[in-house]
């Protein structure tokens, strides 16, 4: 898919902006990835070509770090913290629970475009295990049950839009 | 130099402090067995983790790569003693490849690097068992949509070879690693196949590859079919193929010219003909000086021109620098010179049907194999080249069919088309091709033959050399390079209209065809017989072969090749004439796509 | 607002003015009261912003703003108890405050003068109400070093930083102390890297100062990955001036000019705060040329990670940088030597350079009387799991773990036994019963089999499997490992699946040989720590828990009912009331039984082990086996 002139401007824009600075590759790709949530090809290529760097150590790059996603995510990203605290307290149901109630398995992103699932390293809210943060909202102690419920309310946020 | 004590295995040795303790060690007459490690530790990822030493101090007892740890570290004096063969040791090299066997292709028998596995060596030297840990395995990817190139990921060892050697030939930099983890695989970017990305074909990667995870595409089969379907097999030889095929038959390189050897092996091998391509870059030769004085002369197209003998070069400047294709001379590149002229002037001559020809050309070359598909190299409406086997394919054919190689008596090219000069000779050299242009060029200009050219060094860049031509008064500055990405800087120079040269030779391979993607495999470990830096020497030891053919031609310039003066007389007319222009010339693409969805 | 810190005397006032201030908001003066609102990340999910915000709605509204200052502060630590409202001057801490208390506090103390009794923190045991911060037995053997002005000052304000010993530190090493002298102090401190490895942090920096060259750099490492661990991003959020002031000090200390922070693209707050910290004190003088009018110059940039564990390692943390895949280098050269784009580079842990500037202004001989022999000063843990008090705990070195867990952890809820508590995250092995009262120290922790690491401390109970655990960690390794060395990435995958087969109850005694073995190996030959710790958990746990193994491999049994293919969920005919209950709970339809009459009846062909039937019976009548 061709990339919109704006999004092409402002990619430019941003590797433009941090020419003067050594190494700036992680900070363009995580500028564009905060900006437009994926980093497609076509992407990757400009990058390459702006900041001199070869295409296939762009893609490199952008493969090894979890922050930064190939396709886009859904509206609403839901992130089932599975670090230790929130493991032993059984964020694992938590994760599973999730995956069978949108059918799609964690990384994968519903076919509607809603719903995205990640499994999280630690976010520090160990207090609140098990946590889910959803587009930055952490719900806290969340058990399997209340899940469905959770869902509901991003659902219905969508019909009033 | 200064000298440092170090202590293996209980016994003191003085070494260069400045080694790393692999190096040490092997001063002192310890080859410790390793996989990933390259060329002097050039790109020692240390990765592999099978060059794995104790080193033992009074505190206690670690291990090491011995492939990036500085001898400095670990002096006798301090009570530092390295162990090579500790239980500790050789358990973790065992451990390291038995990992490594868990996670590949159990495919030896029919793989491309059969007898030939840095992989298989080291699990030998350190008696790894099989069938341990057996496991999940990485998912695997299997390329051969590229003609030259097949990509096997469930061979890969992730030694990261592959990638540097792109990047250090082509500057492109066509291979990386992708994902992490156990899911990390080497790959063009998204995992795509070589058909999909810039690669030149250029085959460096194969040759630095230890296992079988990058090879060429083998086309024995299809000669096979030509053989069984009754067609006229004739083939052609490079040049660069006789400096090394006897490396295939256990000699040391740059110890024999396998010429003719090769051609005795060729003629038993059932080819009709075995021809020599060292008279199709004579050809070569004598079209591009005419150009190049065209160009000079007559302005018939910008200066300054380009050889275009190199596919993966042309292939790099379809893809990066397609605004310079006019400076990129229309001459075929040899061997498919030759093939048009199988397929036309010796096919009159023989009273053939060209479509009854099957040309196929021995190449220490894997680009070569994307070449002769090209839609403009059919003068004939067939192709001009029909099937492109590597140096090592032919060794195999060789092989396969009982033939002992070194009982062979030696035999010559045959006639029309097998005569060939000096000049031809060193195509296969960087700057071969510009010195025996040169040659020519001189000639036609002043009458006189040309001396030997002196080369130099230009200063700031590396891998580029020039000369300045005194020709009867006028200076004609030359330039050759050999590796894509030296040729990066003189096309830029091009591009900005700052070049001062006239003429120059472009090799796509770092140190030209020698160096092909198609010759046998130098690896140090497989040699025990070579010397321990034979990486830096192999090259020269090639060319020298190549050198002194030429030296001992009686014929050394193209335009005296007798029949060469009989082609043109009786068939071409002249270099540049309509039938030259039809059968020997070719054209280019400018808009191929980099990333093509 | 302070504009310029350029020179040694506007320091000297700057502190002055904001030293009287702070005391003064904090010791009521002119009658004043200050409200102090939790806002560190913990407390923010709960929504202490909002809390925030309602104070100064509240207190505008009431017209107060004159005489109630409103702000946030770092993390308290006592995560558990969140979200956290203190007031000053009486020292009144109000634990687990929601939105809707505001209205009361503000009513009946802010206004009213009464304290609200049922907003304070009940103790555990005395079941008495507990008022002052310090009185809270959570809070009492703590010493806050690494987390000093964490929960009191407003991290947003450089002011407040200097109102609280802020920079004193610095003026003394710029003005008092030549490079060298810094060095020899912080060795005589015997400050300790704490971000795991626990290495002399004056050695490393001596190994720098050493190093011949113009360009140098000093790189705070806050790539805290361990999960479970938070004290780097509480320091960051709470005072990140003082890590600031640290790394200044330690550029100084052996040559560096530029600093940088890599912190974890999962702390925005952090990150946030520090790039407001930085900018602030850009603007008045204190960061950039002749810093306080000398020749020092020091500039601070901020470089984010992007998810990925192994950029903690520091020379991951360096590629990282450079903008490359996080995968270690062989060392030598180790990053002093040749680090940050080949120049010589020292990575400090974030709470290290924390302790610096507290090493500097007692001297290093005061600092060196608290903490062990061999480990000087205090470690902020996060305890975390099965115990009663989740938070941060700064404790001196030498602490038990006992008083870590019991005293200051308050024990195992539910009154569970405790099993086991793990310290040193992935990296780390777990320590037992028999080890409770091991003071805690680098080199204690490793001679029990485990190690200090970043400070994670996990605690578990009998309900905790010990296998699963190492599975878990050793899931979380294989997800992490940069894929580069082959023992680290074959291998532990390797080991994982020998761990699943084991959980599955296909494990035999010849797989707990070969894992044992194979995990020799992937220490001793792995290219970077991770690696090379990789196997810690499966060591750890096999060496303390023998018996719990054996039972999974011999008798495919799990003691602590958690491996489901090992376990059984059984209804007591007995118990059972039949009211059917568990059945309709029952996702795979496996429980039979007829209401009223007939005992339900578990089909262990079709049970599935999720627990939902078990967690329905109100008559206790099921149990696992």
């Amino acid at each position: 898919m061709p990339i919109r002139q704006d999004a092409k401007e402002k990619i430019l824009a941003i590797c433009e902006s941090h020419k003067g600075e050594p190494s700036p590759l992680m900070v363009v790709l995580e500028e564009i990835q905060r900006e437009f949530g994926y980093i497609p090809f076509d992407v990757q290529e400009m990058v390459a070509n702006k900041l001199n760097v070869s295409v296939s150590d762009v893609y490199g790059v952008v493969t090894f770090y979890n922050f930064f996603s190939l396709n886009p995510k859904g509206k609403y990203v839901i992130g089932v913290c599975l670090g230790t605290a929130c493991y032993v307290k059984n964020s694992q149901a938590v994760l599973d629970k999730f995956e069978e109630v949108l059918g799609i398995k964690s990384g994968e992103t519903s076919e509607d475009g809603l719903f995205t699932i990640e499994a999280l390293r630690c976010i520090g809210a160990c207090a609140l295990a098990p946590a889910v943060s959803i587009n930055g909202k952490v719900y806290p102690m969340v058990a399997p049950s209340k899940v469905p419920s959770i869902i509901d309310e991003y659902r219905k946020l969508e019909e009033v839009a | 130099m200064a000298l440092i004590e170090i202590k293996i295995e209980g016994r003191n040795y003085q070494v260069d402090d400045s080694l790393t303790v692999l190096e040490a060690a092997r001063s002192c007459g310890y080859r410790i067995p390793t996989l990933c490690y390259w060329n002097h530790g050039h790109n020692s990822l240390a990765s592999c983790r099978v060059c794995l030493v104790e080193i033992k101090n009074p505190r206690g007892s670690r291990l090491f790569a011995s492939c990036v740890y500085p001898v400095k570290e670990v002096p006798a004096s301090k009570g530092f003693e390295i162990l090579i063969s500790s239980p500790m040791a050789v358990e973790a090299r065992k451990t390291a490849v038995e990992l490594l066997l868990s996670n590949h292709s159990k495919d030896c028998q029919t793989c491309a690097k059969n007898g030939k596995c840095e992989l298989l060596d080291v699990a030998n030297l350190t008696g790894a068992e099989t069938g341990k840990f057996i496991g999940e395995k990485t998912p695997t990817t299997y390329d051969e949509l590229a003609p030259g190139l097949i990509r096997d990921t469930s061979k890969c060892i992730l030694c990261g070879r592959c990638i540097e050697r792109c990047k250090e030939a082509t500057g492109i930099g066509i291979l990386g690693f992708e994902n992490r983890g156990f899911k990390t695989i080497v790959a063009p970017i998204a995992n795509r196949s070589f058909s999909k990305v810039p690669c030149l074909q250029c085959g460096q990667c194969i040759n630095v590859c230890p296992t079988g995870a990058l090879s060429e595409k083998r086309e024995i089969d299809r000669v096979d079919e030509a053989f069984k379907e009754g067609k006229y097999v004739v083939c052609q030889v490079a040049p660069a193929v006789r400096a090394a095929i006897s490396e295939e038959f256990g000699h040391k390189i740059g110890e024999e010219n396998g010429e003719g050897k090769m051609v005795a092996a060729l003629h038993r091998l059932g080819f009709k003909k075995v021809f020599d391509v060292n008279f199709g870059a004579d050809v070569t030769i004598m079209e591009e000086s005419h150009e190049l004085l065209e160009r000079i002369s007559k302005h018939t197209g910008p200066l300054p021109q380009i050889t275009s003998c190199s596919p993966g070069w042309v292939n790099y400047l379809e893809y990066f620098y397609p605004e310079l294709i006019p400076h990129l001379s229309t001459c075929k590149s040899p061997h498919e010179m030759q093939g048009a002229l199988t397929k036309s002037y010796f096919a009159e001559k023989e009273g053939l049907d060209p479509k009854d020809i099957y040309v196929v050309s021995i190449m220490p070359c894997t680009a070569k194999k994307f070449e002769k598909e090209r839609k403009e190299n059919a003068a004939l409406g067939v192709p001009d080249v029909d099937a492109v086997l590597t140096t090592r394919e032919l060794a195999l054919l060789i092989k396969r069919s009982g033939i002992l190689y070194d009982e062979l008596k030696e035999e010559t090219f045959d006639p029309l088309m097998g005569e060939s000069s000096g000049a031809g000779a060193i195509f296969g050299v960087t700057g071969g091709v510009m010195e025996a242009a040169l040659r020519t060029a001189y000639h036609t200009l002043t009458g006189k033959e040309y001396a030997k050219v002196d080369f130099t060094e230009v200063r700031g860049f590396e891998g580029i050399k020039e000369a300045e031509i005194d020709i009867e008064g006028s200076k004609v500055k030359v330039a050759v390079a050999s590796g894509a990405k030296n040729a990066k800087p003189l096309l830029e120079e091009i591009k900005a209209g700052k070049s001062p040269y006239a003429f120059i030779e472009i090799m796509g391979c770092p140190g030209g065809c020698l160096n092909g993607g198609g010759q046998p495999f130098v690896k140090p470990s497989l040699l025990p017989k070579e010397d321990k830096d034979i990486l830096d020497t192999y090259l020269s030891k090639r060319a020298n072969i190549l050198y002194s053919i030429d030296e001992r031609k009686s014929v050394r310039q193209s335009h005296n090749n007798p029949e060469i003066k009989a082609l043109y007389e009786s068939y071409l007319e002249k270099p540049g004439s309509e039938k030259a222009e039809h059968l020997l010339h070719t054209s280019y693409i400018a808009t191929r796509e980099r990333y093509p969805h | 607002m302070i504009s310029e810190i350029r020179n040694v005397k506007e320091l000297d006032e700057a502190i002055d003015t904001c030293t009287k201030e702070f005391e003064d908001k904090i010791s009521g003066a002119h009658g004043k009261r200050a409200v102090l609102v939790c806002g560190g990340t913990g407390c923010l999910s709960n929504d202490s912003d909002a809390i925030l915000q309602e104070f100064k709605r509240l207190v505008e509204e009431k017209g107060l703003a004159n005489s109630i200052t409103v702000n946030h502060v770092g993390c308290f630590g006592f995560c558990s108890q969140g979200p956290f409202v203190k007031i000053y001057p009486e020292d009144t801490l109000y634990c687990k405050v929601k939105v809707k208390d505001v209205i009361d506090i503000v009513e009946e103390d802010l206004v009213g003068g009464n304290i609200v009794e049922r907003l304070l923190y009940v103790d555990p045991v005395t079941h008495e109400r507990v008022q002052r911060q310090d009185d809270i037995n959570f809070y009492k053997r703590q010493k806050r070093i690494s987390l000093h002005g964490c929960s009191l000052v407003n991290p947003d304000f450089l002011e407040e930083a200097l109102g609280y010993d802020g920079f004193k530190a610095l003026k003394k090493v710029l003005l008092t102390m030549k490079p060298q002298e810094v060095i020899d102090e912080v060795l005589a401190s015997g400050l300790r890297g704490r971000g795991g490895a626990g290495f002399p942090t004056g050695r490393k920096w001596q190994f720098a100062a050493n190093q011949q060259s113009d360009t140098k750099y000093i790189v705070c490492n806050g790539d805290e990955g361990d999960p479970g661990a938070f004290m780097d991003r509480s320091i960051l959020e709470g005072n990140p001036f003082e890590v600031i002031e640290g790394m200044m000090i330690a550029g100084y200390a052996f040559g560096a000019h530029e600093g940088y922070f890599y912190v974890r693209a999962e702390y925005p707050v952090a990150v946030e705060r520090l790039k407001t910290a930085i900018k602030d004190m850009e603007k008045v003088g204190l960061l950039g040329d002749h810093i306080l009018g000398t020749d020092f110059s020091f500039r601070a940039y901020i470089r984010e990670g992007a998810g990925a564990f192994v950029c903690g390692e520091e020379t991951a943390l360096l590629n990282s940088i450079e903008g490359k895949r996080g995968m270690p280098r062989p060392r030598p050269p180790f990053p002093a030597i040749k680090g940050l784009w080949g120049k010589p580079t020292c990575v400090n842990n974030v709470e290290t350079l924390a302790q610096v500037p507290y090493i500097i202004r007692v001297g290093a001989k005061e600092y060196a009387k608290v903490g062990t022999e061999g480990s000087k000063g205090t470690k902020v843990f996060a305890l975390g799991g099965k115990v009663n008090n989740v938070g941060l705990v700064e404790v001196p070195m030498g602490t038990t773990l006992r008083e870590l867990i019991f005293d200051i952890g308050g024990g195992i809820p539910g009154g569970k036994k405790f099993k086991a508590i793990q310290t040193g995250g992935p990296s780390g092995g777990c320590l037992t019963e028999e080890d409770l009262d091991t003071p805690i120290d680098y080199d204690t922790l490793v001679a029990k089999g485990s190690m200090m690491g970043s400070g994670g401390a996990i605690v578990m109970d009998e309900d905790n499997c010990m296998v699963d655990v190492a599975r878990f960690y050793m899931d979380f390794i294989c997800s992490e490992s940069c894929g580069k060395c082959t023992p680290c990435r074959i291998g532990t995958k390797r080991l994982y699946e020998m761990l699943s087969k084991i959980v599955e109850g296909k494990g035999t005694k010849e797989t707990l040989k070969e894992m044992k073995s194979l995990a020799a190996v992937i220490h001793q030959g792995s290219l970077c720590a991770l690696g090379q710790t990789a196997a810690n958990p499966i060591l750890s746990t096999m060496e303390k828990f023998p018996e719990e193994y054996l039972a999974h491999v011999e008798r495919k049994e799990c003691p602590a009912h958690v491996c489901k293919r090992l376990i059984r969920i059984v209804i007591n005919p007995e118990l059972c009331k039949k009211c059917s209950l568990c059945a309709r709970n029952c996702p795979v339809s496996a429980i039979t039984g007829v209401p009223g009459k007939e005992p339900y009846h578990i089909d262990q062909n079709k049970c599935i082990k999720c627990g939902a039937c078990l967690a329905s019976c109100r008559f206790k009548a099921i149990h696992k086996e």
